[in-house]
């Protein structure tokens, strides 16, 4: 059997970020025509990695091969030109375009003034049936679903001759029919000599598709398998993903009560390209009980917040203390007691350009101490917001300056004073401590804890397993809009929890 | 696929045409498809097109250009300062330089210093009346013919001509009043008679445009700036250049639009020309969807509905019947495919105006001076669903930002 | 000490613009030949005379109610371009009604005053609902609502027996009586008097700014404005939010007629002042919708222009004020969108330093 050349191969690569080492010691070695998955829970270093891949970031130390040739590059241009092309998560194309507009945008075929449509057609055609990449090149891109865009993205990439393709997430969009189809596309391309790097958290997809996978975790590699030479199993993989020690629960009295504050039956969202981003979740939350929701981000958390607030059309059931409250507006939940610290701080939770004590009165604005009747009321916001200050550690010199002016930390650790403040019956904490230091996320999950005790209800989601596993009375793991299993984390393993969050089965 | 606005616009037109030739009919207002007429209408929607080809150059980039009232009036004045001492072509090229100047200017707020785009238009627009109004006062009072407001006359003008050969035959068979076919003759005619050079001018531009925007890279280049400035900008596309070329383009056209109010349509450079036909011409993008085709046969429409301002009683009754019918037409439409609150409102609206139609013999000339505009408020309601434009436009951009 | 500096910081953008505009026109003045401190001189001599300030003040409330009704919109992100429209078409409306009223002062007044507002915000709730229901932009039907209100005017004025004949060759409404008329007061020792409804004004600035800050529907209104998708997962309905904007905003308009109707004029006739609309935007642009940045935009602007009508006779057009305004309007938006976005890094630079002086001293 001939050796096979190394497309691509990293060694020793280390990339740091002001106050975080995002990428530690990386080395990885990808064979030619081969498919390579990187593997990693969030946080573990892959999209730096990725950057740092197709050009976006340069490594600060260590050193980068292709096709056994040191090499450096500084941008996407740079790095095309050397043969490795993106294929992103997030789809860059132009809705009203058609395929083949979006395909030659920026490298068109010219005859004299001319676009050479023809000419691009034909070469594209002859790509396109090389690949088995077939896509409609004359209809609108709005027009076609997931499964086509994904292809259009790769040809965008094949031709600018690319020979090293980095797919990122790949199937987070897809339904498993339109997986299968690109499996059975990635196989052509490495039939052809295409390399094909494929970065995913999803352990029995890999396990289907590569040849070759490596395990990050916490910005290093940790381990690198082949899994068609030695058997692997995924759990054994995700234990590696995950971390053999799991954080040690908290062991302190049960505060569950038979009060069921908020019951879902059979919620199902579908999104734009019709896809049931959450599909028939039932559960119930007690008083007094914290039910966590591990898994990946991106399998329909953020959708089940919208629909839990009204902000997004959703259909099934839910109850709010007994009432159905399908049919109520977002003010109308939030005023009878729903409270949430959302996923996104900037986006939902903050208004950047208005004062502290303004920013404490966001989505309470119609209830004490922010408001009496009609009116404001701004000293007791004011007087309120230096309270949360104290007692959440909210660093700032004053409640007058921009919520733009504090750090990420700091302005999460308003939102989850704000939302604890005025007895709320049931809060959803989406990555409650994202960005908060060690000392402060203690502090916070103390505030939840005691908050329980008294009789909240908590939905909890959160990528962090010490967060979770420390808070929850119970975990359900979602996957790909649907629960998966529902685990106690008083006796849950790594290799369980890891495996339900990635899907590699028990 | 893409060719779908086109016919849908010639449907449109032939289907008003049948309608326009019915009221002809029933009122007797004979005026209303002749070839004068016509020919009128033809040149007003000139510059009402020219601002709204402009308006497309600037969104299809994504910069939504508020200001070309502002640049069209910087046009009339260039048009009217350099005409009346140098002649008129002197005067075109002044009035496109002036209006490029200004769309320029536009851009270097919205693009470069990321100011809003509706209130860096109405910057301009400000800004643009302001600097004409005080350099006319100051250069035209002393001028011979000219006042505060008002420039001398234009010296010269820009050639015009008729095709004898085919609008004096037409203009017979328009004057024989046969339904339909006097109609069309008169609609065809119209366009041969007194065609100013600058109308051929416009019909190049609206074809070049096309030609350039999805046929060429430069086209599609800028195209994708106003479609995902994102992910041109990922493929190595400067996104920033193609706003700023189109953002000047936009205002040379509206430039233009101001040469055509000043050199051909009046002679003189007129405080108030411009009259609102800058915001038309965006009304008539919006309702070509972004196109040019659609805009040409928008600004057709719009040009056939400002001219009637200038004839006699007898058409604008037409006018009435014509809206009337145009109303009711609608409104069945609606019903039938299941709109019905629309449908009973347009229904209401018909009889309404039916019933001032029967019981009034003249109407007031203020009628007809606000049916253009009331006239894109209606389209403009009615259009508003089934439009394409591009995906990003109005939005703002700065470079190297993620999405 | 933050606070002024914070004071500083927001009157440094409208200053160096101002700044800028004053050098563009001393070019241009220089340009055409003539002497800049000469016309300066002109017009701050001209200006501060007893007179000029009456009148100055009288035109300043009309402007800033203007410039109210536009700011109110623009807190919202919504453009109400069609001021214009909705004050002539409220005035227009007000001096009808008023003109047949033959009540006492404190009753014909307040009914003038809310026939102006109901009318004038019904012509703005028009393009309130086509966007609302239509998704029709805001900026393009206020406009054409602008040039369809002028014709209903005209054929109003003209055409109806609304209109009267006032004197030779001037139609208008029906003059209003004594009793309707609003009384002002003398400044010093000038013969103009200021407009009573001067106060008025001050009610309505108070107004905006109690309401945008101390109600909760203030509060809706600029968070809707600040962060879409922050206020909608705060609870504000976002179409109802835009439907009552436009109907006060095009309310405070039918004010802005109201100044000059009720306090010299007493008839709504066809050389009726328009274009306060666009002074409106730009004052509201000057002043960055805050209450008092308006009026002190107000005021300058009205000093400008009554200043100014000393320049023609000495050979300088007043229009030059127009330029000056033109490029201080565009400067202003340039300057704050340069500032705004050094703020912001700005207030991060100072509370990292003073967090960590507190570190130390702690």
């Amino acid at each position: 059997m001939t050796e096979t050349a190394t497309a691509l191969a990293l060694t020793g690569i280390w990339k740091r970020f002001p106050g975080v080492i995002a990428n530690s010691n990386v080395n990885l070695s990808v064979d030619a025509g081969s498919v390579h998955a990187i593997v990693g829970e969030n946080g573990a270093g892959k999209s730096t990695l990725m950057k740092i891949l197709y050009g976006m970031q340069k490594p600060d130390e260590g050193t980068i091969t292709v096709a056994g040739v040191q090499t450096q590059f500084n941008s996407p241009s740079e790095a095309i030109n050397l043969g490795i092309g993106m294929v992103h998560q997030h789809f860059m194309l132009a809705e009203n375009f058609t395929v083949l507009e979006n395909i030659i945008l920026g490298n068109e075929p010219k005859r004299g003034v001319s676009l050479d449509l023809m000419g691009a057609r034909t070469r594209l055609s002859e790509l396109a049936t090389k690949y088995s990449l077939q896509v409609p090149f004359d209809e609108y891109v709005s027009e076609l679903g997931v499964g086509d865009r994904q292809r259009i993205e790769i040809l965008k990439v094949l031709y600018r001759g690319a020979r090293i393709l980095i797919l990122d997430e790949p199937t987070a969009v897809l339904v498993p029919q339109e997986v299968d189809e690109l499996f059975a596309a990635l196989r052509d391309l490495t039939a052809e000599g295409i390399t094909i790097i494929f970065i995913s958290h999803k352990l029995d997809e890999v396990l289907a598709i590569a040849d070759q996978i490596t395990v990050m975790r916490a910005g290093t590699t940790v381990a690198s398998v082949n899994p068609k030479q030695q058997t692997v199993t995924a759990s054994e993989l995700a234990e590696l993903m995950v971390g053999s020690e799991l954080p040690k629960p908290d062991t302190s009295e049960n505060t569950v009560t038979d009060k069921v504050v908020l019951r879902v039956a059979d919620l199902a969202v579908v999104n734009a390209g019709g896809k049931h981003v959450v599909d028939d979740v039932s559960f119930r939350i007690h008083s007094g009980e914290i039910l966590g929701i591990a898994g990946i981000e991106g399998n329909g958390q953020a959708e089940i917040v919208d629909a839990l607030l009204g902000i997004v059309a959703a259909t099934g059931e839910i109850e709010f203390l007994e009432t159905n409250i399908a049919t109520w507006t977002t003010r109308k939940r939030r005023e009878h007691g729903i409270a949430v610290i959302p996923e996104d701080r900037t986006r939902q939770g903050l208004l950047l350009e208005a004062p502290l004590w303004e920013n404490r009165m966001l989505g309470h604005q119609t209830e004490l101490p922010n408001a009496r009747g009609a009116l404001l009321n701004p000293a007791g916001a004011k007087k309120d917001t230096l309270r949360i200050v104290r007692e959440f550690d909210v660093r700032t010199p004053n409640i007058e300056v921009h919520a733009s002016a504090l750090s990420g930390g700091n302005q999460q650790k308003l939102i989850v004073g704000r939302e604890m403040s005025g007895n709320p019956k049931f809060l959803i904490a989406s990555h409650p401590t994202r960005g908060v230091d060690v000392g402060a996320q203690a502090a916070i999950w103390e505030h939840l804890r005691t908050a329980r005790a008294a009789g909240l209800a908590v939905l909890l989601i959160s990528a962090d397993l010490d967060e979770l596993i420390g808070l929850s009375d119970s975990i359900a793991v979602l996957l790909r809009g649907k629960i998966v299993t529902t685990v106690d984390p008083q006796t849950v393993t790594p290799a369980v929890l890891g495996s339900a969050m990635t899907g590699a089965g028990a | 696929m893409k060719k779908r606005v086109l016919p849908r616009a010639l449907l449109l037109l032939s289907g008003g045409l049948l309608l326009l030739s019915i009221t002809r009919m029933l009122s007797g207002a004979n005026d209303l498809t002749s070839t004068g007429t016509m020919s009128a209408a033809f040149g007003l929607a000139v510059p009402i097109g020219l601002a709204g080809l402009g308006g497309l150059w600037s969104e299809r980039a994504g910069v939504a250009n508020i200001g070309l009232e502002g640049m069209m009036i910087l046009g009339t004045f260039g048009a009217g300062w350099a005409g009346w001492q140098y002649g008129a072509w002197v005067g075109l090229v002044t009035a496109v330089i002036f209006g490029a100047l200004g769309g320029l200017l536009f851009g270097v707020a919205t693009v470069t210093f990321g100011v809003d785009q509706i209130v860096a238009g109405t910057a301009i627009n400000i800004l643009g009346l302001g600097l004409t109004q005080f350099l006319a006062k100051l250069l035209f009072t002393t001028a011979p013919g000219g006042g505060a407001t008002q420039s001398p006359l234009i010296f010269g003008e820009l050639p015009t001509f008729t095709v004898n050969a085919i609008a004096s035959p037409l203009t017979k068979i328009q004057k024989q009043n046969w339904f339909l076919i006097s109609d069309i003759s008169g609609l065809i005619s119209g366009l041969f008679y007194q065609l100013s050079i600058l109308t051929v001018l416009a019909v190049a531009l609206f074809g070049f445009t096309k030609w350039v925007l999805w046929n060429t890279a430069f086209g599609l280049r800028l195209r994708s700036a106003g479609e995902n400035p994102w992910a041109a900008e990922s493929l190595g596309v400067r996104v920033n250049l193609y706003k700023y070329l189109a953002v000047t383009i936009s205002g040379a056209l509206a430039g233009l639009a101001g040469a055509y109010l000043a050199i051909v349509a009046t002679g003189v450079y007129r405080g108030g020309q411009t009259a609102g036909r800058g915001f038309i011409g965006l009304a008539t993008m919006i309702f070509g969807n972004w196109r040019p085709g659609g805009t040409a046969v928008g600004a057709a429409i719009f040009g056939y509905i400002d001219t009637l301002q200038l004839r006699d009683d007898a058409n604008i009754r037409g006018l009435v019947l014509f809206g009337t019918l145009l109303l009711v037409v609608i409104a069945v439409l609606l019903l039938k495919s299941g709109r019905r609150n629309s449908g009973l409102a347009f229904m209401i609206f018909g009889i309404v105006m039916g019933s001032a139609f029967l019981s009034a013999n003249s109407f007031p000339p203020e009628v007809a001076q606000v049916a253009p505009y009331l006239t894109t408020l209606i389209v403009l309601a009615t259009a508003a669903q089934r439009l394409r434009p591009p995906s990003a436009d109005g939005i703002p951009y700065r470079k190297g930002e993620t999405h | 000490m933050d606070y002024l500096k914070r004071l500083g910081n927001s009157l440094l953008a409208p200053l160096l613009a101002l700044g800028l505009a004053l050098a563009v026109t001393s070019i241009i003045l220089v340009a055409f030949g003539s002497d800049v401190v000469m016309v300066f001189q002109q017009m701050w001599g001209y200006g501060s005379q007893a007179s000029s300030i009456a009148l100055i003040l009288n035109l300043a409330t009309t402007y800033y109610l203007s410039a109210v009704a536009v700011a109110i919109g623009f807190k919202m992100n919504l453009f109400n371009i069609g001021v214009n429209g909705q004050y002539l078409l409220g005035g227009m409306a007000a001096a009808a009604v008023a003109g047949h009223l033959s009540l006492p002062s404190y009753l014909a007044i307040p009914i003038t005053i809310f026939v102006a507002i109901v009318v004038a915000g019904a012509w703005a709730g028009i393009a309130g609902w086509l966007k609302v229901s239509r998704g029709v932009s805001e900026v393009i039907s206020t406009i054409m609502l602008n040039f369809i209100a002028l014709g209903v005017i005209s054929y109003t004025i003209i055409r109806t027996h609304v209109g009267e004949d006032i004197s030779v060759n001037v139609r208008g409404t029906r003059t209003i009586p004594k009793s309707g008329w609003m009384p002002g007061f003398k400044l010093a020792n000038s013969d103009t008097e200021v407009y009573g409804f001067i106060f008025v004004a001050l009610l309505v600035g108070i107004g905006y700014w109690f309401v945008l800050n101390r109600t909760r529907f203030g509060y809706d209104l600029r968070a809707s404005g600040m962060s879409p998708s922050a206020a909608l997962a705060s609870g504000v309905d976002s179409k109802k939010m835009i439907a009552v904007t436009m109907l006060i905003s095009g309310g405070i308009a039918g004010l802005v007629a109201l100044p000059d109707l009720l306090g010299s004029s007493h008839t709504y006739t066809l050389n009726f002042p328009t274009g306060f609309g666009f002074t409106g935007i730009a004052i509201a642009l000057i002043g960055r919708n805050n209450p008092l940045g308006i009026a002190f935009g107000a005021l300058l602007w009205a000093f400008l222009d009554v200043s100014s009508q000393q320049l023609d006779l000495v050979g300088v057009p007043q229009e030059i004020v127009t330029i000056l305004q033109g490029v201080t309007v565009l400067a202003v938006v340039i300057a704050y969108e340069i500032v705004r976005r050094n703020k912001v890094k700005a207030q991060q630079r100072d509370v990292g330093l003073a967090l960590a002086n507190q570190e130390v001293g702690a």
